[in-house]
């Protein structure tokens, strides 16, 4: 992968930088040692690393303001830094860049049942978001598998989803509002408690733009009642053509589970290695959730299962309580962890058309043997967002290569259905480069006008999303 | 002008000297300056996958077919788009980029989202006349910026619609409203809360004139239980509207039916539901007389009131939310004032999208 050539003139002006900042921030938060700044080279795209020029750690929004007004004024670019989880390279700098970290903003601001919404400080973790509401009955819905450790200030920038999103919708539809800082250092209030915005729909904009159009340092979000209780029951299928029926079966049926997850062969196999959840030997495996009463439960899981026996599943295996509930998503929750015992893997992130789930995991399979990989496959089927985990062997020359080369195939072949590159882990640098695949020149053009005014001296983030050769006038500019 | 093919509409654009007034069916959103370009010409149901739930299909085509073709599989908007044109005297036909360009969404707005949030992706023509694709026709899609949120609700003031893809919903097996009678604002307004603050699955919470609405939906048992146990939750003479009678209470609540016909001038408030009575209160205290109906839990007040009374409803509100002018005083801004911060945003986005300001001008306010 392409990494810009970081600018001289700003490394050979590091001690005069870094003397602005300590001037205008406390005296804790702003490191250049490198011993310490190694921390923050990457994020879980871990493959790819830079140590940045500095990192600054600022505590509220005014502080925030302050460490951006000082880049923008030195043309100093800015890497915003939540958890760094990001899986897309999104929180990786480069050598001429600050990290703005966010992880000692975690305090929550305003909790209000009556009107069910939460204002925190964009730093705080997803599930502690939850954690300080459930007691009240309450639980913040998107959640992604990362939420003990990653930020809402990421998980705005990169639209996240999560196991549930199915019923609940991504970030995007939780956001009633933020507090975001332009690179310029102008506090913008966008949203707030209410449903809908006047004029154009900035808060939509700015959730899944990847911190190229501000740092958010405050969020608004709905949070949701508790339901009564939830249910899983897991499927065995006999290929993956007939799991892939029944979950269009089960959409079309107009029932709404909160969550179907899949799982092939080679997922199955290893999880069960790791985790011992006790899965059936099976080709594909279906995890599917439903909530409400027990009464409520058994009638939608009825329903469920009548049309899964129509699809002659090799195992069907209801939740009889909660350690059978934890049992059936041990597995499926320890799946990465799992790959990750026996190999060193790529995690994709594609979504397509559900309709086309049996064709595109076959045709993986075939991509899978030209390259002679193996991929495991396990992600949200309801929504058709597919995440393909190719195996390779880090160590071995040319393997990662290979592994970078069908990943990129794979995400082509996404498109070519109907679908996307990126579902909820976004572009970053990691897929940068396929924004094309998708997207004419004239679909990136717009897109790269709606940064020209959050952000005119392209500072923030920059080379990320797109692609560098159509960033770079902008870039220099 | 009336295009038939998105290429013709971007030609058009590209040689228009002078504003257009882009029009759907007419049927809501002020009304602007201009040479009408009406969409009518882009139509049709490009794309419809029950099974994947998402239909595309051409801006200008009818909301009535989109609706026609997706009952015919039991399915549906969920945003429940409403049909004001009884309210705003307006007559025409409803279409689906006039859905989209207003993000007009209705009573399950609380429960499924907006029009926004159903929106999976789009082409459009910008003021330059360069044709726009962003987004998809999947569910979950975090590729590039988000401009299929920014487009909705944009009022054509960005650029015009010629295709937009929806995420659909099944319709559930049942639904019961229950009815409560002889609620005071207050009670109703804690009536709606306490209902979306249970774990029933509202999809439906509005309170007018002493009377409180609460709707569930869902499979048949699920509905019945979740009815009673709302019921049981909140104190009150209730009684329990079923299927058609249900969905024709929602259809009313969803219309704003009772304010049409009435003179004078028609607000649309969204704020804070714990503030819905801010604007009522203040308006009393100067003796103004005035109606109100709250929708979405009292998230969402629309008020008919004399002409005149705009900055008042404007200051009562301050912070809490935001009023809209629908119908009447014509001296007041359509729109609410916003901060110096959003406004330079929004203009810098108008300059970028349709740098000669030709596009709907003045629907930004
Ligand atoms: C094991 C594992 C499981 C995962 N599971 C899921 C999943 O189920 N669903 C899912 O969607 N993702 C998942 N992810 C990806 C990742 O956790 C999400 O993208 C998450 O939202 C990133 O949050 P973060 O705080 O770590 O952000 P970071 O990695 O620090 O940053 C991500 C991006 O956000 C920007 N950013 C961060 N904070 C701000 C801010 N305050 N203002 C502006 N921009 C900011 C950064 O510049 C960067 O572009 C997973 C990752 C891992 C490692």
């Amino acid at each position: 992968m392409d990494v810009p050539v970081p600018d001289a003139a700003i490394l050979s002006r590091k001690p005069a930088i870094v003397a602005r900042l300590r001037a205008v921030l406390p005296r804790d938060a702003v490191i250049d040692d490198p011993a310490e700044t190694r921390a923050y080279e990457c994020d879980a795209l871990s493959a790819y690393r830079m140590q940045p020029l500095a990192v600054v750690l600022p505590r509220t929004t005014a502080e925030v303001a302050a460490a951006l007004r000082v880049c923008w004024e030195e043309g100093v670019p800015v890497v915003p830094r939540g958890a760094g989880t990001s899986l897309a390279g999104g929180s990786m700098p480069t050598a001429d860049a600050v990290v703005l970290g966010i992880a000692r903003m975690n305090g929550v601001l305003e909790t209000d049942y009556d009107n069910r919404f939460i204002r925190v400080q964009a730093g705080r973790t997803n599930l502690s978001v939850t954690g300080a509401v459930e007691a009240e009955g309450f639980f913040y819905a998107p959640d992604p598998s990362s939420q003990l450790a990653c930020a809402i200030g990421g998980n705005i920038a990169m639209n996240s989803g999560g196991a549930h999103c199915l019923k609940y919708g991504v970030t995007t539809n939780n956001l009633l509002g933020v507090t975001l800082v332009k690179m310029d250092g102008t506090v913008v209030e966008i949203g707030g408690p209410w449903m809908d915005a006047p004029g154009l729909d900035l808060l939509g904009v700015v959730c899944g733009s990847e911190g190229q159009l501000g740092v958010v340092t405050e969020a608004t979000l709905r949070i949701l009642p508790k339901p009564e209780g939830a249910r899983p029951v897991l499927m065995g299928f006999s290929s993956n053509e007939v799991a892939g029926a029944c979950v269009a079966d089960i959409i079309k049926a107009g029932l709404l589970p909160v969550a179907i997850e899949f799982m092939d062969r080679p997922c199955i196999r290893a999880c069960e290695a790791f985790a011992k959840a006790g899965y059936p030997d099976c080709e594909a495996l279906l995890i599917v959730e439903v909530e409400g009463s027990p009464a409520e439960i058994d009638e939608q899981l009825a329903a469920i299962t009548a049309i899964a026996r129509r699809h002659d599943p090799v195992a069907l295996e209801q939740a009889t309580d909660e350690a059978h509930a934890k049992r059936i998503w041990l597995g499926r929750k320890s799946a990465f962890g799992a790959m990750g015992q026996i190999n060193d893997y790529m995690c994709l992130d594609g979504t397509i058309p559900v309709s086309t789930l049996p064709q595109v995991l076959r045709r993986i399979g075939e991509l899978a043997a030209d390259f002679g990989l193996e991929v495991a496959n396990v992600f949200h089927a309801g929504d058709g967002n597919m995440h393909p985990l190719i195996l390779y062997n880090a160590n071995k020359p040319g393997d990662q290569e290979r592994c970078e080369a069908l990943g990129a195939e794979i995400l082509k072949l996404c498109v070519e259905v109907g679908g996307c590159l990126t579902g909820e882990h976004g572009v970053g640098i990691e897929k940068r480069d396929l924004m094309g695949v998708q997207y004419r020149p004239a679909d990136l053009e717009a897109q790269m006008r709606v940064k020209d005014v959050f952000d005119p001296k392209w500072l923030l983030n920059p080379a990320k999303v797109f692609p560098l050769a159509v960033s770079a006038g902008r870039r220099a500019g | 002008m009336r295009p038939c093919t998105e290429a013709e509409l971007a030609e058009a654009i590209r040689a228009a000297t002078a504003p257009v007034a882009v029009r759907g069916g007419g049927t809501r959103g002020q009304a602007v300056a201009g040479a009408v370009l009406e969409t009518g010409g882009l139509s049709g149901v490009r794309l419809y996958e029950p099974g994947a739930l998402t239909l595309v299909a051409g801006a200008g085509t009818p909301l009535a077919e989109v609706q026609a073709v997706l009952a015919a599989e039991r399915q549906r908007l969920a945003f429940e788009p409403p049909d004001l044109r009884a309210l705003l005297g307006r007559t025409g036909v409803s279409t689906l980029g006039g859905v989209a360009a207003e993000n007009a969404s209705g009573p399950r707005r609380v429960q499924a989202g907006a029009a926004r949030d159903a929106m999976l992706g789009l082409r459009c023509v910008d003021g330059t006349g360069a044709v726009i694709a962003n987004g998809g026709r999947v569910m979950k899609n975090v590729t590039g910026y988000d401009l299929v949120k920014l487009l909705a609700g944009s009022r054509g003031s960005l650029g015009v619609l010629t295709e937009v893809a929806f995420k659909v919903q099944a319709v559930p097996e049942a639904e019961t409203t229950l009815v409560g009678e002889g609620f005071s604002p207050e009670a109703g307004l804690a009536a709606l809360r306490s209902a979306l603050g249970s774990p029933f699955d509202v999809s439906g919470a509005a309170y007018a004139g002493g009377q409180v609405l609460i709707r569930v939906e869902g499979m048949a048992g699920s509905v019945a239980y979740r009815a009673g146990q709302v019921r049981a939750r909140i104190a009150g003479d209730w009684r329990l509207a079923e299927a058609a009678e249900s969905a024709a209470i929602w259809q009313g609540v969803r219309d704003v039916a009772a304010f049409a016909g009435k003179p004078g001038a028609l607000w649309r408030i969204s704020c804070v539901p714990g503030e819905a009575l801010a604007v009522p209160q203040a308006l009393a205290a100067a003796r103004v007389p005035h109606e109100a109906l709250w929708d979405w839990g009292g998230g969402l007040l629309w008020l008919a009131c004399p002409e005149g009374q705009g900055a008042l409803i404007r200051s009562a509100l301050g912070a809490r939310g935001h009023a809209t002018r629908l119908r009447g005083e014509e001296s007041s801004p359509v729109l609410p004032p916003v901060s110096p911060e959003v406004a330079a945003l929004q203009a810098g986005l108008k300059a970028q999208f349709d740098p000669r300001g030709i596009l709907n001008p003045g629907s930004l306010g």
